[in-house]
């Protein structure tokens, strides 16, 4: 069996490379990209030790399966939402420059 | 069955009519108001004499129902509450029937029958209340009533503001009426009023507790009676419908501050210092009410200043220990001064308003009825012989001279002030009646033509309260001539061991004598001084500073002004100041910082999501390393 630290640790880089994403990336779909690459990198690491745990024979493990599904939900709905929103800044501007959004501020 | 009760409904009906009034009087038609008015008043007046003639010669307690612990609400029904029951009621009777014609057309018929009616329940609350608390239920309500009364026309600013200082001065004799309640309380461990005045007597003579309670009890008599320095109130209090100067503030409530003092008795009579300060309070307030009444311009004015000398006159005879005598006094003013009044509602009525008697003159011809009434009314409040007043006042005298209870106070010297104040009450008398009745008009010509007699749903109530002025005296004449029946009546309720010293027959006549001449030095002089000689050196005396000091009510207004309204607007305005600048500067010091930190803080709001979701990440990583160092560290 692959060891379960393996899996952290491509967990750990595909967050570490989904949170570069976010940060550096100008165009609000990148962003989104690279969110969406955190979150499966969170989804990653649930099954994995859900794995472990199930293995060692704990009852409790299936909840880390189950909470990739709500996460996998949660995702879903963030993306039906979040580009509803990217399509209309589209359709306004013609643009999805984040760095250009910045009317809403004091 | 036992039908001495029967006055206890009394203050229901007149509540219920005000109620009506007040409630549906929108909807009615403008001449039920008043009918309401007059037939609960008269029903009220039915349930008294039904009582009066019941009564057995025993007070009766009636408890309507059960209050406090051993304080019920309960209704003390003996000769004194009686004959108070019969004058309010009576008076009231006419004085509805009066307003019929005197507020004919005013849009606040229903609201000035409702007030009337309230006013009348809640005196009669007052004068049967069978402990100090009820009565002071009554007192407030009498005293709400006249607020509303006096204010009635409201629209005007003058009458919102006299309603005003009404309710506030008699505010001060307030709070001494609860002061006194606390201690009576606290003294006798009850509010009943029998039972403080039977357990007063037995109390040391002159005990300071006692007098404490006395003069307690006199500082709200004063604020209700209109004594000095609290009478201010009441020629400001002219400004309501003469109706109400008539009902309230002359002929009942008023009385109530006398009769609180008769009520009680025993108490004053057990305290001869304060009884002298009732006397001597009494006395002051006579002869500077009189004084004041001496150059007054407004018609109904001259009458608030002189029943607050008569109410001087009343003072001086509870002071005196002659209780039965003041509420003769009470009695006989209570007719004479409702009918002045009445009489200068009517003269009023006919000029369409008019209040100032230089103004006037001549209207005796014009209106035979109001002219013959009103100078039987002068005649028997300026003491003339056989009319009622006489008998009272004379009474007042001889009872002051002769008094034990004040023999080290100085009963000859209050003789003395109660004299020439009878002589200036026939002098402003006569000028009252004369200035209005008699003489030559003032008027104009075409104005002076159109002068009408009011209808007879006025004069009427006028001719009864005229007849009631000359014979109510013969109730109370004096012991060498006739039995007084009204000493006997009222001999039990203000039984009270206040003794007076015999004098011979002889010098009652002398003491009469000396009334007389009084009475005839004070019309003597009006008549010298506007009939005789075309009233040009009473105007002269007018326009001197004496008669400015008159005009102006010797100044009380002008010092209480600078006293009292001034100094508080001065400790308000030191306080605004502090405010102003230590809490609002402190408060507006916070906001300050407040908002200055605020606009530090909303410059991290940059509109940059690169940025915030950096901090963000930031935070986060900077949360993991302290959960990683604590967990190293530990």
């Amino acid at each position: 069996m692959v060891p379960t630290e393996y899996y952290i640790v491509l967990s750990a880089a595909l967050f570490v490379i989904g949170a570069a994403g976010v940060l550096t990336r100008r165009s609000a779909i990148l962003m989104f990209l690279s969110i969406e690459l955190m979150l499966n990198a969170g989804n990653v690491a649930l099954a994995a030790f859900a794995r472990q745990w199930s293995s060692a024979g704990m009852q409790t493990a299936l909840s880390g399966q189950s909470a990739v599904f709500i996460v996998l939900a949660i995702a879903a709905a963030e993306v039906a939402i979040g580009l509803g929103i990217l399509v209309a800044i589209f359709r306004h501007r013609a643009s999805t420059e984040v760095d250009e959004l910045s009317e809403v501020r004091y | 069955m036992n039908t001495v009760n029967a006055v206890a409904l009394a203050p229901f009906i007149m509540l219920a009519a005000s109620l009506i009034n007040g409630i549906f009087g929108r909807g009615m038609a403008p001449a039920i108001s008043g009918m309401i008015g007059s037939v609960a008043t008269g029903l009220a007046f039915v349930l008294a004499l039904v009582s009066f003639a019941g009564f057995q010669g025993e007070a009766v307690r009636v408890v309507l129902w059960d209050f406090l612990p051993n304080l019920p609400v309960a209704f003390a029904i003996d000769q004194l509450s009686l004959l108070m029951v019969l004058i309010i009621t009576f008076v009231g009777l006419l004085i509805n029937i009066y307003s019929i014609g005197y507020m004919k057309g005013d849009e606040g018929l229903p609201r000035y029958f409702s007030g009337l009616n309230l006013f009348i329940a809640a005196m009669l609350v007052l004068v049967l209340a069978d402990s100090f608390l009820l009565l002071f239920v009554g007192w407030e309500g009498v005293g709400v009533c006249s607020y509303l009364l006096i204010g009635f026309w409201y629209r005007e600013r003058l009458n919102a503001s006299a309603a005003r200082k009404a309710f506030i001065v008699n505010r001060i004799g307030d709070v001494g009426f609860l002061l006194a309640m606390f201690l009576t309380y606290r003294t006798f461990g009850t509010l009943e009023i029998a039972t403080v005045v039977q357990a007063a007597p037995l109390m040391v003579y002159g005990s300071a507790t006692l007098m404490a309670i006395g003069l307690l009890y006199m500082l709200a008599a004063a604020g209700k009676s209109a004594q000095l320095p609290l009478h201010v109130w009441l020629p400001d209090a002219m400004a309501g419908p003469t109706p109400v100067s008539a009902l309230i503030h002359a002929a009942t409530m008023v009385t109530a501050g006398v009769y609180l003092i008769a009520r009680t008795a025993p108490l004053f009579a057990h305290t001869p210092e304060a009884s002298a300060v009732v006397a001597w309070v009494g006395a002051l307030t006579a002869i500077i009410a009189a004084f004041s009444a001496l150059a007054q311009k407004d018609i109904k004015k001259i009458l608030a200043y002189s029943t607050i000398s008569q109410l001087g006159f009343m003072f001086v005879a509870v002071g005196t220990g002659a209780y039965w005598v003041a509420i003769f006094h009470v009695f006989t003013h209570a007719f004479f001064k409702a009918l002045l009044f009445l009489a200068s509602g009517s003269v009023i009525h006919a000029l369409g308003g008019e209040q100032d008697i230089g103004r006037m003159g001549g209207l005796g011809r014009r209106m035979r009825v109001t002219g013959t009434t009103a100078l039987i009314g002068t005649l028997a409040i300026a003491g003339v012989p056989f009319l009622s007043g006489f008998f009272s006042k004379d009474s007042i005298m001889l009872h002051t001279f002769t008094s034990d209870l004040l023999i080290d106070y100085g009963n000859y010297a209050l003789f003395a002030i109660l004299l020439i104040t009878a002589v200036m009450t026939a002098f402003y008398m006569f000028r009252w009646y004369y200035r209005v009745f008699g003489g030559e008009t003032r008027m104009a010509a075409a104005d002076y033509g159109k002068v009408h007699e009011s209808p007879p749903v006025m004069t009427v109530p006028l001719v009864i309260l005229a007849v009631l002025s000359v014979v109510a005296g013969y109730l109370g004449m004096p012991e060498f001539i006739a039995r007084s029946v009204i000493h006997d009546w009222l001999a039990a309720p203000t039984a009270s061991g206040a003794t007076f010293t015999h004098v011979s027959v002889a010098t009652e006549w002398l003491l009469i004598l000396a009334s007389v001449l009084a009475a005839a030095i004070g019309l003597g002089l009006g008549w010298f001084l506007y009939v005789r000689s075309d009233g040009s050196q009473a105007r002269r005396i007018g326009d001197s500073p004496v008669g400015a000091a008159s005009r102006h009510g010797v100044g009380f207004d002008i010092a209480f002004n600078w006293a009292v309204v001034r100094s508080a607007d001065a400790i308000s305005g030191g306080l605004a100041l502090l405010d102003r600048e230590i809490v609002d500067r402190g408060m507006t010091g916070v906001v300050r910082r407040t908002t200055f930190v605020g606009r530090l803080v909303v410059l991290l709001q940059s509109g940059h999501v690169r940025l915030y979701a950096l901090t963000m990440f930031a935070g986060v990583t900077l949360l993991a390393l302290i959960v990683l160092l604590a967990g190293v560290l530990a």
